[in-house]
C-alpha cells in the first residue's frame, strides 16, 4: 500500500472529497521518504545509549573501544558474572516481590476509595477528596525522614514490609480511578440496584469489568514506579541482602574499581533492564490508554 | 407466582433542593392494570415511577404494593422490575448474561438460571442473538433484551421510562403492540411513564395526565378524551389539541368554553365568526386554522372538503352537546 | 439517588468509612503526618535519627533557607530543572508530532520513542555513566566530539565542574524522553481532526497549523507534562548518587537539593531536623512553582471548549 496522492486539489470540495490526501497522511513520495529518514536516524539516536551498553557488556573493559559498535568475538560469560558478582538473582526477586506487593495493595486501596468518592454519599465528601488530592503535591522526599524513623520503630528495617507498605496507597490510583468510575452511565448502578446489587456486589460484576484497561494500565505503572525505586530502598536498607535490584547496580558499580572488567556491572546493567523492557513490549498500548484515558484529558 | 400487585400511592411529596417534583400525589393502580403517568417533560412523572421502584425516597407520603408499606423497602425487595429508557444493559456482559443477572444475584443455579433465560428469550424472539453483547444489537433487540431481563423475575409491578422513546417511529408502532400482547400474557401490573399521547390512549388501561408535580386526571382513555377535568388534560389529548374559547364568545357567562376540532362545523348563517388563516390539506382530512378575535379555533373537515379562501370570514357551528365548560380561575371543568 | 432513611445513609457511611480506610491509613501515616513531622522537625536540631531534639525557634527556617548550603543547592537545583525541563517538552513534541503519521511501522517507531520509559534511574543512569567514562566510555572517545568539546576527555564530563550538572541532564533528558513522547503523543490524539482539517483547507502549511491549532490545542497537556517534569527535577536524586555524588568537590556542582537532604557525601546527613528543614523547604518551593506554572500557563492558552 503506497500513499499516492493525486494532485493538490484546488477547491474545497475536492479537497473534502478526497479520502487518500488526508490531513495526517503524508503527501509525495519524496515527503514520505524524507520522513523515514529523519524517524529512522532519530529512533536510531534515542535507541544508541541502550544499543552501546549492550555491544559493551560483552567485551572486557580493554576491548570496548576497539569497535563500540559491533560485538566482535564476544563471550556470555560476563553475564554470569555480573550475575554472581552482583548477586542479581537476590535482588531481583526482592525487587519482584516488593513491586507485586505495591502492587496489588495500590490497585486495592485504590479501587475502594475511588468507587466510595465516585458512588457514596458521605458526610464532607469534597473536603476529603481534597485532602487525597493534596497528597499529591507533598513530593517524596519530604516525607522520607520520619517515614524512615516510623518504619524503624516498627522494626521494620531491612524487611519487605519496610520496603512496601509505605506505599500501599495512592492519590493518583484513587483519582484515575474515580474518573472512570464516574464514566460508568447513572442508570447502569440503578439497573443493578433493581436487580438486587448490593454495592460491594455492583463493584465487583460491573464497575471493575467496565474499567479493566484502566486498572491494567494502572497496575502497570504502579508495578514500574515502585520497580525504580532508588532513594527509599537505599535509606531503610543496611543489609546487603535487602537490596533491590536498583541499590544493587549501586552496589556492583562501586565494588568493581578494576577497569579492566568494566563490562561486568555494565553488564548487570543490561541484566537489570530486561524484566521491565519485556513486561513493557508485552503491556504498552495498555499502559497508553489506560493513563490517557484519565489523566490528561481530566 | 401470583401475588396481589395493586399500587396504592397516598399523599406522596417529593422535594428535591427545594424544587416540589411531585406534588401530594394520591394515585390506585389496581392489579393487572396499565397505568399509564402520561405528561409534558419535567411533570413529575418519571420521578413518580423511580419512587414505585424504589430508587427514589418519597419526601412525603406512602407507598403501598400489595399490601406491604414498601417505603423503607430497597428495590430489590420491592418485587418490581424497571426497564429504563436507555435500557442500561450491562456492556461487558452477553445477552444471555444480562437476562439471568437478576437470578444470578438472588442465587438460583446455573440450569435453573438457563431454562428461565431461555423461556423468556423465547417469548420475545431473542433466542438467536444470546451470545452477543449488547453492542452488537440495534435499539430495537436492546430494547427487548431490557424486557427480557425485567420478565424473567415474574415481577408483581412493570415500571417502564419511555422505553420507546429511543426507537424509530415504526418500530414504535410495532413495540406498542407487542407490550399490549406482552401485558395480556403476564400476570403484572404495568406502570409506563411516557410523553405521547398517542402511546398511552392506544395501550394503557388506564392513564392518569401529571403536570407540574400533580395528576390533573386519571381515567381510561376514554374518559380522559371525552371528559377532560381540566383545561391542561383538554388541550394535552387530542390532535390537534382541543379549542378553548374566551369567556363570553360562545355564549354569555363567565366560563371558557371548549370543543374538539371535529366538532366544528362550518355554517355560513352561524353567529360565531371567524377568519381563516391557514387551510391544510391532508389527504384524510382538512384543517382550517382560523382566528376568532385573538383566539385560534381549528376546524377539522372531511378530506375531500373544499377549504374556504384565506382570509375570508366563515361562519363556525358549535353545538352545544359538544361543549366543555371550564373555570377560567382554576382550569377545572365544570358541569352544568 | 437523593434522601434516603436514616438507616440506609448510615449504612452508606459506613461503608465508605471501610472503603476509604485503607488508603486513608496508609496516605496519613506516611504522608501527612510526615510532613507535619518534618515541618515541627525542622525547627529542632537532632540526630541522624531523629532523636535526642533540641528544640529550637522558628527562626531555623530562615537561617537555613539563607544558608550557603542551601542556596547553592538551590540554584543547583533550578538550573538543572531549567536544563532539563524545557528541551524535555521540546523533545518530546518534537518527537511526538514526527510520529504522529499514518506510515507503515510507524508503531515500530513509537515503541522506540517510547522505550526510554522501561529504564529505571539506575539502569539509564549507569548507562550514561559508562558511555561519559573518560576512559573507556563510547561518548568521550569520539575523535570529532573531542575535538568539539575536549572536556569530555579530560577530566570527562562528569567530572568537570562546569559541565557536570550539564551531563547529568543529559542522562535524566534521555531518561524522561520516553514518558514526554507518551504523552504529548496522547495530546496529540485527542485534538479534534476537524480542527487541522479545516485549517488545512484554509490553507494553512505545516508550520503554521503546528503553531496555530496543534500548539494551543497541547496547552492542558503540557501543562501537564511540564509540571510532572519539573518535579521529578527537584526531586533529582538517583541519577546524581550515580553519576556524580553531588560532586565535582569542592564546588559540589550536582549537588541539589534532594542530594543536600539524603547524600552520601551531605554535610547534614546527621541531623534529622536539618535535614527535615530542607525537605520542608523543597516542598513549599515545589508547590509555589506547579501553583505558578498551572496559573500562568492556563492564563494563554485555550483549552478548547
Amino acid at each position: 500500500m503506497s500513499v499516492q496522492p493525486p494532485a493538490r486539489p484546488r477547491s474545497r470540495e475536492r479537497a473534502r472529497a478526497g479520502t487518500a490526501v488526508g490531513v495526517d497522511h503524508v503527501r509525495g513520495g519524496w515527503r514520505m521518504v524524507g520522513r523515514y529518514v529523519v524517524l529512522v536516524a532519530v529512533a536510531l539516536l534515542v535507541l544508541f545509549p541502550i544499543y552501546t551498553t549492550l555491544v559493551a557488556s560483552l567485551k572486557p573493559g580493554s576491548k570496548v573501544l576497539d569497535h563500540p559498535l559491533l560485538p566482535g568475538n564476544f563471550t556470555l560469560q560476563v553475564f554470569r558474572d555480573a550475575w554472581t558478582e552482583g548477586r542479581l538473582g537476590r535482588y531481583l526477586w526482592n525487587s519482584t516481590v516488593v513491586a507485586v506487593l505495591v502492587t496489588v495493595a495500590q490497585i486495592a486501596t485504590s479501587l475502594m476509595s475511588a468507587y466510595a468518592f465516585a458512588f457514596l454519599r458521605f458526610p464532607l465528601k469534597s473536603f476529603w477528596f481534597v485532602v487525597f488530592l493534596g497528597t499529591l503535591l507533598v513530593p517524596l522526599e519530604a516525607t522520607l525522614v520520619v517515614n524512615r524513623r516510623t518504619i524503624d520503630s516498627l522494626g521494620w528495617l531491612n524487611s519487605y514490609q519496610g520496603l512496601a507498605v509505605p506505599f500501599f496507597a495512592t492519590a493518583f490510583g484513587t483519582f484515575l480511578m474515580r474518573q472512570v468510575f464516574l464514566q460508568i452511565p447513572k442508570e447502569l448502578r440503578e439497573a443493578g440496584q433493581m436487580d438486587g446489587l448490593g454495592h460491594w456486589g455492583f463493584m465487583r460484576e460491573v464497575a471493575i469489568p467496565l474499567v479493566r484497561p484502566t486498572l491494567g494500565a494502572l497496575a502497570l505503572f504502579s508495578f514500574l514506579t515502585s520497580w525504580n525505586q532508588y532513594l527509599w530502598p537505599n535509606l531503610i536498607t543496611t543489609e546487603e541482602k535487602m537490596n533491590t535490584v536498583q541499590t544493587g547496580l549501586r552496589l556492583l558499580n562501586s565494588s568493581v574499581p578494576d577497569i579492566e572488567r568494566f563490562n561486568v556491572p555494565i553488564a548487570g546493567t543490561v541484566i537489570a533492564a530486561l524484566p521491565i523492557a519485556l513486561v513493557l513490549i508485552v503491556f504498552q498500548r495498555q499502559l497508553v490508554r489506560g493513563l490517557t484515558a484519565g489523566a490528561v484529558k481530566g | 407466582m401470583r401475588h396481589v400487585a395493586n399500587v396504592r400511592l397516598e399523599s406522596i411529596t417529593k422535594v428535591f433542593d427545594g424544587v416540589t417534583a411531585v406534588d401530594d400525589v394520591d394515585l390506585d393502580v389496581a392489579d393487572h392494570d396499565f397505568m399509564i403517568l402520561l405528561g409534558p417533560s419535567g411533570c413529575g412523572k418519571s420521578t413518580l415511577l423511580r419512587m414505585i421502584a424504589g430508587l427514589e425516597v418519597p419526601t412525603d407520603g406512602t407507598i403501598v404494593i400489595g399490601d406491604v408499606v414498601v417505603n423503607d423497602i430497597e428495590p430489590k425487595a420491592r418485587d418490581v422490575a424497571m426497564v429504563f429508557q436507555s435500557y442500561a444493559l450491562y456492556p461487558h456482559k452477553t445477552v444471555r448474561a444480562n437476562i439471568e443477572f437478576p437470578l444470578k444475584v438472588r442465587g438460583v443455579s446455573k440450569p435453573e438460571r438457563a431454562v428461565e433465560a431461555d423461556r423468556a428469550a423465547e417469548s420475545l424472539g431473542l433466542t438467536e442473538y444470546m451470545d452477543r453483547k449488547p453492542g452488537q444489537l440495534s435499539g430495537g433487540q436492546r430494547q427487548r433484551v431490557a424486557l427480557a431481563r425485567a420478565i424473567i423475575r415474574h415481577p408483581a409491578v412493570f415500571c417502564m421510562d419511555e422505553p420507546l422513546s429511543n426507537l424509530d417511529a415504526k418500530l414504535r408502532s410495532e413495540t406498542r403492540a407487542e407490550l399490549v400482547a406482552l401485558h395480556r400474557r403476564l400476570d403484572s401490573t404495568f406502570i409506563y411513564v411516557t410523553h405521547d399521547q398517542v402511546e398511552a390512549m392506544t395501550m394503557g388501561t388506564r392513564v392518569a395526565v401529571m403536570s407540574r408535580g400533580r395528576v390533573e386526571q386519571v381515567g381510561t382513555p376514554q374518559e380522559v378524551y371525552a371528559k377532560p377535568a381540566t383545561t391542561f388534560v383538554a388541550q394535552f389529548i387530542g390532535t390537534p389539541p382541543m379549542n378553548l374559547l374566551p369567556p363570553g364568545v360562545a355564549e354569555q357567562g363567565d366560563l371558557i368554553v371548549g370543543i374538539r376540532p371535529e366538532h366544528v362545523g362550518v355554517d355560513p348563517s352561524a353567529s360565531l365568526r371567524a377568519t381563516v388563516q391557514l387551510v391544510e390539506h391532508l389527504g384524510h382530512e382538512t384543517l382550517l386554522d382560523t382566528r376568532v378575535g385573538e383566539t385560534r379555533v381549528m376546524v377539522r373537515l372531511d378530506g375531500d372538503a373544499v377549504g374556504p379562501e384565506i382570509g375570508t370570514e366563515i361562519g363556525l357551528d358549535v353545538p352545544v352537546r359538544h361543549w366543555h365548560r371550564f373555570d377560567p380561575a382554576t382550569g377545572r371543568r365544570v358541569d352544568s | 439517588m437523593s434522601g434516603r432513611s436514616l438507616g440506609r445513609r448510615g449504612r452508606e457511611w459506613m461503608l465508605a468509612l471501610v472503603m476509604l480506610g485503607p488508603s486513608a491509613v496508609i496516605l496519613g501515616v506516611f504522608v501527612l503526618y510526615p510532613l507535619g513531622r518534618a515541618v515541627w522537625l525542622g525547627h529542632q536540631r537532632c540526630d541522624a535519627q531523629a532523636k535526642n531534639c533540641a528544640t529550637k525557634s522558628w527562626s531555623e527556617y530562615t537561617d537555613v533557607f539563607q544558608s550557603r548550603e542551601f542556596q547553592h543547592s538551590l540554584w543547583v537545583t533550578v538550573k538543572f530543572a531549567l536544563l532539563t525541563v524545557p528541551i524535555g517538552i521540546a523533545l518530546g513534541i518534537g518527537l511526538a508530532v514526527l510520529a504522529d503519521r499514518h506510515l507503515r511501522g510507524i508503531g515500530f517507531f513509537r515503541t522506540v520513542f517510547s522505550s526510554t520509559v522501561a529504564t529505571s534511574v539506575a539502569v539509564a543512569s549507569l548507562m550514561w555513566l559508562f558511555l561519559l567514562q573518560p576512559s573507556r566510555g563510547v561518548l568521550a572517545n569520539v575523535g570529532w566530539l573531542q575535538d568539539l568539546f575536549p572536556v569530555i576527555k579530560s577530566p570527562g564530563l562528569l567530572h568537570d565542574p562546569g559541565t557536570a550538572l550539564s551531563g547529568v541532564a543529559l542522562s535524566s533528558i534521555w531518561a524522561n524522553l520516553g514518558f514526554t513522547f507518551i504523552i504529548v503523543t496522547a495530546g496529540l490524539q485527542s485534538i479534534p481532526r476537524e480542527l487541522h482539517e479545516s485549517a488545512y483547507v484554509d490553507g494553512a502549511g505545516g508550520w503554521r497549523r503546528f503553531t496555530n491549532v496543534t500548539i494551543p490545542m497541547l496547552g492542558p497537556t503540557l501543562v501537564f507534562a511540564s509540571v510532572v517534569l519539573t518535579s521529578r527535577a527537584f526531586q533529582t536524586f538517583g541519577e546524581i548518587d550515580l553519576l556524580t555524588a553531588g560532586g565535582p568537590t569542592p564546588q559540589d556542582s550536582t549537588s541539589t537539593m534532594t542530594y543536600l537532604i539524603y547524600g552520601r557525601t551531605s554535610p547534614i546527613k546527621s541531623d534529622a531536623g536539618l535535614q527535615s528543614a530542607v525537605a520542608v523547604l523543597l516542598f513549599i518551593v515545589l508547590l509555589v512553582l506547579s501553583l505558578l506554572q498551572l496559573r500562568g500557563i492556563e492564563k494563554r492558552v485555550h483549552y478548547g471548549s
